[in-house]
């Protein structure tokens, strides 16, 4: 294994002594024969491929079937390390839901100071069409992606929260699933927590926020942009594991205080849409008038009871980057809790004090946009070049309220299948947090890893890979 | 005063379409300016549901019909007694906190130019109230933008409204709404009826003005295209971002045809009704103010 950096903290290693939950792991890699390994990778490759598993690059070009790569060293939490993890996740959850219900109703956290009115209500994210609104159960977000990044043993940051339609959770399935078929003898030699029930805990938490007039067994279905979104594979999967139909928008209908659902046999009303698309794409008599991809008159079916949407419409203003800030305020304001989780230190370049400092220390920060996802439009001060530091010295100078900052976390490493052999690479975490009428959480998530070395970044967009990620059982 | 209105809206298709789907705010809102006597909204064949009061207080409904359709008729017919507010929304339920309507659309986008007339319009004002603001604002949109038919579109947006110097009520509320944002005024797009008589303008059609938040008063009506606050002439159905985000008919259908539309609309004096019915509502086409309908193929 390749000397490690002191900087980054090794999940396999102190120094030269193997942590337990890895022994088995550092045995497995260490006597596997290079041409069983190669073997091996391109097998794995190959399941991908027939499965249908890949991942559109956004904006970028190229090969929309491009697989994501897929390293086989999996990733390790022991169940001491998950239990923190597990509690602070439910609990983030939970915050940013009742974060939702309060500022679509009383609005109490603002009123009580906590939050700046104007971050919350003069936002893209904030849909004056759902105020006043309560949703089943009050829950508005039921799926909540946490991103999750590790700088030490017992250190852990919240990178971002998302509250719409985080996706991913496919290849959390998929890395397992492939493991097993793969290396079916480290299942026997490691007690590893399983991941298969998701599906299953998403289907019961769909189901669980059933409309006031649905009666009956909640009929689920999936709305899909359709198959050239680059998630429409995560789509199909997840309709075929829960057994609903995946509908795209031309499939459904509104007539009179309900939706129904075109069938061979007629129309069938559709009581719980798992929506993969935008707010805005939704319903044109609501939003914006030239989608394509919604279902016309639907928001009128959901205000008035005939409907579940989840998301919620609406959902997003609790994961924007200028909200992001105040999560620990929320644990606090609506649990009464000490936050389990820690927020990133984020510099908010609307400030002017930040601003300023942000501005004199680009090349130690990384600079996102308030709006942006997926890794784009980032900069990561420490491994940018001049030319790009002065371009976002002038892009936060034209825009400051468009941008925050963090410091470059120095992000945890696990050990990674590289062409020389072994070597570290920097890891995150996204686990998915199902809210319904309870809250579940699988013990694992989805591990992305920045296969360049050195990288920092994981997104898949920018070069990043995946791991099976394994929560150790008691 | 008691207020008769007859509103009818017809489209239709050269050929007929699979389905058609629309979403009605065509009802009076609720506040102390006006209470309802009796009010129909007919929609002929379509079968009428999923209603609901949302944040900013609106009935909203919707309408559906299965294909194929050729027309589709949709008659609004009531008498409300209103009486003269000067424009203060009392007594009115909503749960939109004003803030939020500080948020542009496309239609109410700020350049450089409204900005500028916004400043002009408030020079020498900085101690004055909110309300003073207001008006100063109002009059500066009625002296900018002459009213003319059929000079702008549906589509036309507050800069452009302002750059060709004339339109309709849209454009001069999305201007107004446009010079509100500029200073932090919240400010949002209002439907409704206006009793036409010989000095007022825009009520060929259903109307359209702006409410601006005025501290201590709440939400203050403006109709920039009169220079004046509604009064008693005035029916106020609902409310949004903009023109198309208040629209008190979207619909969209499934097919494709080409539509037609037509609209009348008649509001006249209830109390002298026997005499001026048969002057108030000629039928005509369409212009850009009024319903809107967007369409969609299909295929």
């Amino acid at each position: 294994m390749a000397q490690d950096d002191p900087t980054y903290f090794n999940e396999m290693l102190t120094g030269s002594d193997v942590r337990a939950a890895y022994e088995n792991l550092g045995r497995w890699q260490a006597e596997m024969p290079a041409d069983l390994r190669s073997l091996k990778q391109s097998e794995a490759e190959q399941l991908f491929r027939r499965v249908g598993i890949t991942f559109a690059v956004y904006g970028e070009g190229g090969d929309p079937e491009r697989l994501i790569p897929f390293d086989m060293f999996p990733r390790v939490f022991t169940s001491e390390e998950w239990r923190k993890l597990d509690r602070g996740i439910r609990q983030r959850a939970a915050a940013l839901n009742a974060f939702l219900a309060d500022v679509y109703d009383r609005r109490e956290i603002i009123r009580a100071g906590v939050i700046p009115e104007h971050l919350v209500t003069h936002n893209e994210a904030f849909e004056k069409a759902v105020v006043g609104m309560r949703p089943p159960k009050n829950v508005w977000s039921h799926i909540v992606g946490i991103d999750l990044v590790r700088t030490g043993r017992d250190q852990f940051y919240v990178l971002e929260d998302n509250c719409r339609t985080p996706s991913g959770v496919s290849y959390m399935l998929q890395n397992r699933e492939i493991m097993m078929r793969m290396f079916p003898q480290l299942f026997v030699e490691n007690r590893i927590a399983p991941v298969d029930g998701y599906a299953g805990l998403l289907r019961k938490t769909l189901a669980s926020v059933a409309p006031p007039k649905c009666e009956g067994d909640p009929n689920v279905v999936i709305l899909t942009p359709g198959q050239f979104n680059s998630a429409y594979y995560e789509h199909s999967f997840l309709a075929d594991l829960m057994g609903v139909e995946l509908v795209e928008g031309q499939d459904l209908f509104v007539e009179g205080d309900f939706v129904w659902m075109k069938t061979t046999e007629g129309p069938q009303k559709v009581d719980v849409i798992y929506r993969r698309i935008d707010d805005a794409f939704l319903d044109p008599l609501c939003f914006r008038p030239d989608s394509m991809l919604g279902v016309p008159g639907l928001m009128n079916v959901y205000r008035s009871g005939g409907v579940s949407i989840c998301s919620a419409p609406g959902a997003g203003v609790a994961d924007d980057k200028a909200i992001y800030t105040f999560v620990p305020e929320m644990v606090r304001f609506y649990l009464g809790e000490a936050p389990i989780l820690e927020n990133v230190p984020t510099w908010q370049c609307a400030k002017r004090d930040d601003c300023k400092y942000v501005l004199e220390n680009l090349s130690e920060l990384v600079v996102k946009e308030v709006h942006g996802s997926g890794g784009y439009g980032m900069l990561v001060g420490p491994k940018a070049d001049k030319a790009t530091i002065e371009l976002f010295r002038a892009k936060i100078e034209a825009r400051p309220e468009n941008y925050i900052a963090q410091p470059t976390l120095a992000l945890s490493t696990v050990p990674t299948f590289v062409e020389e052999g072994v070597a570290p690479r920097h890891v995150d975490l996204r686990p998915y947090c199902l809210v319904g009428e309870k809250i579940e959480l699988v013990p694992g998530g989805l591990t992305r890893v920045a296969l360049k070395e050195g990288s920092l970044v994981v997104n898949s967009s920018q070069g990043g890979g995946v791991k099976d990620t394994w929560v150790l059982a008691e | 005063m008691k207020l008769a209105v007859r509103h009818v809206t017809r489209y239709g298709f050269d050929t007929p379409v699979r389905r058609l789907v629309q979403s009605l705010r065509l009802w009076p809102s609720q506040f102390e300016g006006q209470t309802v006597l009796d009010w129909t909204v007919d929609t002929g064949s379509a079968i009428d549901g999923a209603g609901f009061r949302d944040g900013a207080g609106d009935w909203t409904q919707t309408a559906s019909l299965r294909g194929p359709v050729e027309v589709q008729e949709i008659t609004v017919t009531g008498t409300v007694e209103t009486s003269d507010l000067a424009g203060v929304l009392r007594g009115h339920r909503e749960r939109v906190p004003p803030s939020a309507y500080l948020t542009a659309t496309r239609s109410t986008a700020g350049t450089a130019e409204l900005r500028a007339l916004a400043a002009d319009a408030l020079e020498g004002m900085d101690g004055a109230t909110v309300l003073d603001r207001a008006h100063a604002l109002c009059r500066a949109v009625n002296e900018a933008i002459e009213f003319v038919p059929n000079e702008t579109e549906p589509h036309t947006t507050a800069a452009e409204a302002l750059a060709g110097g004339q339109g309709v009520c849209q454009d001069h509320t999305h201007v107004l709404i446009a010079l509100a944002h500029a200073v932090d005024i919240p400010a949002r797009y209002v439907t409704g009826y206006l009793m036409s008589t010989e000095d007022s303008v825009g009520a060929e059609a259903s109307h359209a003005w702006a409410e601006l938040w005025v501290d201590g008063l709440g939400w203050v009506g403006f109709d920039a295209a009169n220079a004046c606050c509604p009064n008693d002439a005035y029916i106020r159905l609902g409310s949004g971002f903009d023109a198309g985000d208040a629209a008190p008919i979207r619909g969209v259908v499934d097919g494709a045809a080409t539509e037609t539309l037509d609209v009348s609309v008649g509001v006249v004096d209830g109390a002298r009704q026997s005499q001026s019915q048969s002057g108030g509502g000629q039928e005509q086409s369409q212009s850009s103010d009024g319903a809107s309908q967007s369409q969609r193929q299909q295929q």
